[in-house]
C-alpha cells in the first residue's frame, strides 16, 4: 500500500515536469532571445520633440541634441566619426580615411559609397564638415526597429523615398519611417553594431572572419559569450563606451592588457579585452598551473578561437584585383560561383577565395602596429605586408595572437615602388568601375591624395593580418595542448623560443640516443659473451 | 652451508621499489613531452609527469634524511683503487671465464665498489641536476622574480634532457646487471623483493 502510493507520486511528479518541460520551453521559444525588458528611465515615443514628420536624417538628429546636449561633441571626438586615429606608440596616423588596404581599396574618390557605413551623414568628397553637430548619425546605433538602414550609395543617408537597389533592379530599398524609428530608440544591440561590422569588405563576412551576420544571434557554440542561450552579451558588453568613445580599436590592440580585471576605480577603464573580466589567472589550478602560465606569452584568443568563420557564413580569404575587368562575349558583367555558391569571381573586382571553419595563423602582437603607407617604398620581389607588429617571444608587452590573414593582389606603382589607391566608384571616367582603366582611375585617386604616381601601375600580392577575438570557444572547445605542442603544430612556424613538444636538439638527441642505444648494445654483447663463454666452459 | 642473511632493510627496499615505479613512467611521460611519441597526450603527460616528480622528491627528501641519520649514507663512499680495479676486472675477464665475484657483500658493506661509484654519482651528478633543471623549467614563468632573467628555457630543457638520457642509460645497466649477474638469475631482484641473500 505504502509503496503503492509512493510511485504513485513519483508518476505524477515525473507527469508534472513533463508538462512544465513541454509548455514551459514552448513559451521560453516564442519569446525572442535578446529581447529585455527596458530599464530605461526614458520612454521616447513620450517625447514631445519627437512627436513630428522628420524630412531628413539631421532633423531627427536636431531634435536628439535638444536633450542630449553634448552626445554629438562627444562623437566627434571618436574613431567611429573621424576614421582617423593617431596611434599612441608609433605616432602613425591610421584609420579608415588614411590607411591603404587590401579590400576595396580606399574612401579617397569613392566617398560616397564607403561612407555609407560612416556615423554621420554627406561625407561625399574631401570638403566633409567635421565638426557639424546636426550630421552625426544616431539612429545607426540607437534605432531597435531594424528599418532604419543607411543607403549603400547615399554617404551615410538613409534613403527617403522608396527605391530600387542595385539600380534597376526589382529590389525596393525601403525608406525608413524616421518619427517611428527616433520615437523607438533604445541601446546598441548586436543588429546596430553589424550592420556596418558584419558587412566590412564589400559583404557578409568579407572582412572580418570573426564578424558576420552568423553573429546576430549567435548560439552559445558560436560565441561563447554572445550566445543568446548563453551570456547574451551584446557588443557594448565588452566594448564599453566612456563618452561614446567606445573601447577595443584594432589599430590600438592591446597585445596585453596587464591592468587585469577592470573595476571602478582602476586607471583603465576598457573591458574590451578578456582580462578585464577574467584577470590573467583565469584557470582553475589543477597539477600543473601551466595554462595560467601561458597568460604571458599566449593571448586568451589563440587557444579559445581554435577556428573562425564557423556560424555558416564564409570570410573571404584571397583577393586578386589583378583579374578584374574581364566580361562575357556580349560585353556584360560576369559572376561566377563555385560548388558551394560562393562568388569567385565578379568583373568590377576579380578574383575571390573563401573559407569556413578556418584555423588561425600565429603570430606575435605587441602594442605597436604598423600600416604600409602610400609613400613608403616596399619590395616589389616579395609579399607586401600592409600591417606588421611589433613583437616577438623577448618582448613582454608581446603575446601569440591568432589572426584572420587576408591574402590577395592589389594594383602598386611599378615605377615608385608603391603601394596605391585607386578611384573605383563614381559617374565619371576616370571611375575604374565605369572605364574599367586601371591606369586612369589610380591616377584619379593618387592625385586626389596628393600622392606621387609614375604612371606605371602592376600587381602585387599582399597580406594583412586580422586579430581574432570573437567566435570565442567555451573551456570545453578550446584548443588542447597537443595542438601546439607537438612537432608540426600550430606554432610549428613561430621560431626565436623553445617549446616543448614542438622543439629539440637534433645534436643532444643524437647523443642521447646513441649512448643509451650504445649502453644496450654494450650490455647485449656483454651478456650474449658470457652466455657464449658458459657454454664453452660446460662443453669444455 | 647455505644461510640467509638480511642485507637490505625494510625501508631500503620500500625506496628501492617505490623509486623504480616512480621513474619508469617519468621517463616514458618525459619523451613524450619531448614529443618522441604520443601515448598519454601532451596535457596528460605533463601532468602525469610533474605529479610523479614531486612524488620523487618527496621520496628523496625522506631517503636522504635516512641516509644521514642511520649512517647509510657512508655506502657510497669509493673504496680503493685496487678493489676498483678487480671488480672491473671481473665484469671484463673473470666473469666470462667463470672466475668467483671478487666482492661479498655483508650488510654493513653492501655495495661493491662498483656500486659505489655508479650509485654516488647517480646520487650527486645526475638526480641533482634532473632536479634544478626539473624545477626551473616548472616554474620558468617566475624566473624574472628570482633574478634569473638571463637564462634561457632551451638551455635549461636541455640539462634535462641530457639528465634523462644518462639516467636511462644508468637504468639499463642497472637492470641488466640486477637480473643477470646473480648466481641465478634474477637473484639480485628477488634479494631486492625479500631482503634476504643466500650466502655459502
Amino acid at each position: 500500500m505504502n509503496s503503492h502510493l509512493r510511485s504513485w507520486i513519483r508518476s505524477l511528479g515525473t507527469l508534472v515536469i513533463l508538462i512544465e518541460f513541454t509548455f514551459g520551453s514552448a513559451y521560453a521559444a516564442t519569446q525572442s532571445p535578446q529581447k529585455k525588458v527596458s530599464t530605461s528611465t526614458a520612454d521616447h515615443s513620450k517625447f514631445e520633440v519627437l512627436q513630428q514628420e522628420f524630412s531628413t536624417a539631421p532633423d531627427v538628429t536636431k531634435a536628439c541634441l535638444t536633450c542630449h546636449t553634448e552626445a554629438s561633441k562627444q562623437i566627434h571626438k571618436t574613431t567611429h566619426w573621424n576614421w582617423k586615429i593617431t596611434h599612441p606608440e608609433t605616432g602613425q596616423v591610421l584609420g579608415k580615411k588614411r590607411v591603404v588596404n587590401s579590400f576595396c581599396g580606399s574612401i579617397t574618390t569613392n566617398y560616397a559609397r564607403c561612407t555609407s557605413c560612416h556615423i554621420g551623414y554627406g561625407w561625399k568628397d574631401d570638403s566633409f564638415d567635421f565638426s557639424s553637430e546636426e550630421n552625426v548619425d544616431c539612429l545607426v546605433c540607437h534605432d531597435t526597429t531594424d528599418t532604419y538602414k543607411k543607403f549603400p550609395t547615399a554617404a551615410g543617408h538613409p534613403t527617403y523615398v522608396d527605391k530600387p537597389f542595385p539600380k534597376k533592379s526589382k529590389k525596393i530599398w525601403k525608406a525608413p519611417d524616421l518619427t517611428k524609428v527616433a520615437q523607438a530608440v533604445g541601446k546598441p544591440r548586436r543588429e546596430n553594431c553589424g550592420v556596418c561590422h558584419f558587412y566590412g569588405g564589400g559583404g557578409d563576412g568579407v572582412k572580418h572572419g570573426d564578424l558576420d551576420s552568423s553573429m546576430t544571434n549567435p548560439p552559445r557554440t558560436l560565441d561563447v559569450h554572445m550566445g543568446v542561450d548563453g551570456l547574451n552579451f551584446v557588443c557594448t558588453e565588452c566594448h564599453s563606451t566612456d563618452g561614446h568613445d567606445l573601447k577595443g580599436s584594432h589599430y590600438t590592440s592591446v597585445g596585453k592588457d596587464k591592468h587585469g580585471i577592470d573595476i571602478p576605480g582602476r586607471d583603465d577603464q576598457s573591458r574590451a579585452s578578456c582580462e578585464s573580466c577574467h584577470g590573467d589567472k583565469p584557470h582553475e589550478e589543477t597539477v600543473n598551473n601551466k595554462i595560467n602560465d601561458h597568460t604571458n606569452k599566449v593571448a586568451c584568443q589563440t587557444c579559445h578561437i581554435p577556428t573562425y568563420a564557423k556560424g555558416g557564413v564564409p570570410s573571404k580569404t584571397w583577393w586578386d584585383w589583378s583579374t578584374a575587368g574581364r566580361m562575357d562575349d556580349d560585353g556584360k558583367h560576369l559572376k561566377i560561383k563555385d560548388e558551394n555558391g560562393y562568388v569567385t569571381y565578379v568583373t568590377k573586382k576579380g578574383t575571390f577565395e573563401w573559407g569556413e571553419n578556418l584555423v588561425p595563423e600565429y603570430a606575435w602582437l605587441s602594442d605597436e602596429i604598423r600600416y604600409q603607407e602610400l609613400e613608403e617604398r616596399l619590395d616589389p620581389n616579395s609579399i607586401v605586408p600592409i600591417n606588421t607588429f611589433k613583437g616577438d617571444y623577448n618582448d613582454p608587452d608581446a603575446r601569440i595572437w591568432p589572426f584572420k590573414i587576408m591574402r590577395g593582389k592589389q594594383p602598386y606603382d611599378k615605377g615608385n615602388n608603391t603601394l596605391v589607391i585607386s578611384h573605383l566608384f563614381g559617374k565619371d571616367r576616370e571611375a575604374y568601375w565605369k572605364s574599367f582603366n586601371w591606369n586612369r582611375s589610380i591616377k584619379a585617386a593618387m592625385d586626389a591624395a596628393g600622392a606621387d604616381y609614375s604612371g606605371d601601375y602592376g600587381f602585387i600580392e599582399t597580406t594583412m593580418h586580422w586579430p581574432l577575438s570573437h567566435m570565442v570557444a567555451s573551456k570545453e572547445e578550446a584548443l588542447g595542448c597537443d595542438e601546439c605542442h607537438s612537432r608540426n603544430g600550430r606554432l610549428a612556424e613561430l621560431s626565436g623560443f623553445y617549446m616543448p613538444g614542438r622543439d629539440k636538439s637534433d645534436l643532444l638527441d643524437i647523443i642521447g640516443w646513441l649512448a643509451v642505444l650504445g649502453t644496450l648494445g654494450g650490455v647485449s654483447l656483454h651478456g650474449f659473451g658470457r652466455v657464449l663463454f658458459s657454454r664453452k666452459r660446460r662443453n669444455g | 652451508m647455505m644461510s640467509n642473511e638480511m642485507i637490505y632493510t625494510r625501508f631500503e627496499r620500500i625506496w628501492h621499489w617505490v623509486l623504480a615505479i616512480l621513474i619508469l613512467p617519468l621517463l616514458l611521460t618525459g619523451f613524450e613531452i619531448h614529443g618522441d611519441y604520443t601515448i598519454l597526450g601532451f596535457e596528460q603527460a605533463v601532468d602525469t609527469h610533474i605529479l610523479f616528480a614531486w612524488a620523487l622528491m618527496g621520496l628523496l627528501v625522506f631517503v636522504i634524511f635516512w641516509h644521514m641519520t642511520t649512517g647509510e649514507w657512508k655506502q657510497y663512499i669509493p673504496s680503493s683503487k685496487n678493489n676498483l680495479m678487480a671488480m672491473l676486472r671481473y665484469y671484463a675477464v673473470d666473469i666470462f671465464l667463470g672466475g668467483g665475484h671478487p666482492f661479498h657483500m655483508t650488510r654493513t658493506s653492501k655495495l661493491n665498489p662498483l656500486q659505489r661509484l655508479a650509485y654516488l654519482s647517480l646520487h650527486v651528478v645526475i638526480t641533482p641536476v634532473t632536479w634544478v633543471s626539473g624545477l626551473l623549467y616548472l616554474f620558468y614563468t617566475s624566473w624574472g622574480d628570482w633574478g634569473l632573467e638571463g637564462l634561457s628555457l632551451t638551455v635549461v630543457a636541455m640539462v634535462h634532457m641530457a639528465a634523462a638520457f644518462a639516467m636511462l642509460a644508468f637504468l639499463i645497466v642497472h637492470l641488466y646487471l640486477a637480473i643477470t649477474t646473480s648466481e641465478k638469475p634474477f637473484g639480485y631482484v628477488k634479494a631486492m623483493i625479500s631482503g634476504y641473500e643466500k650466502k655459502e
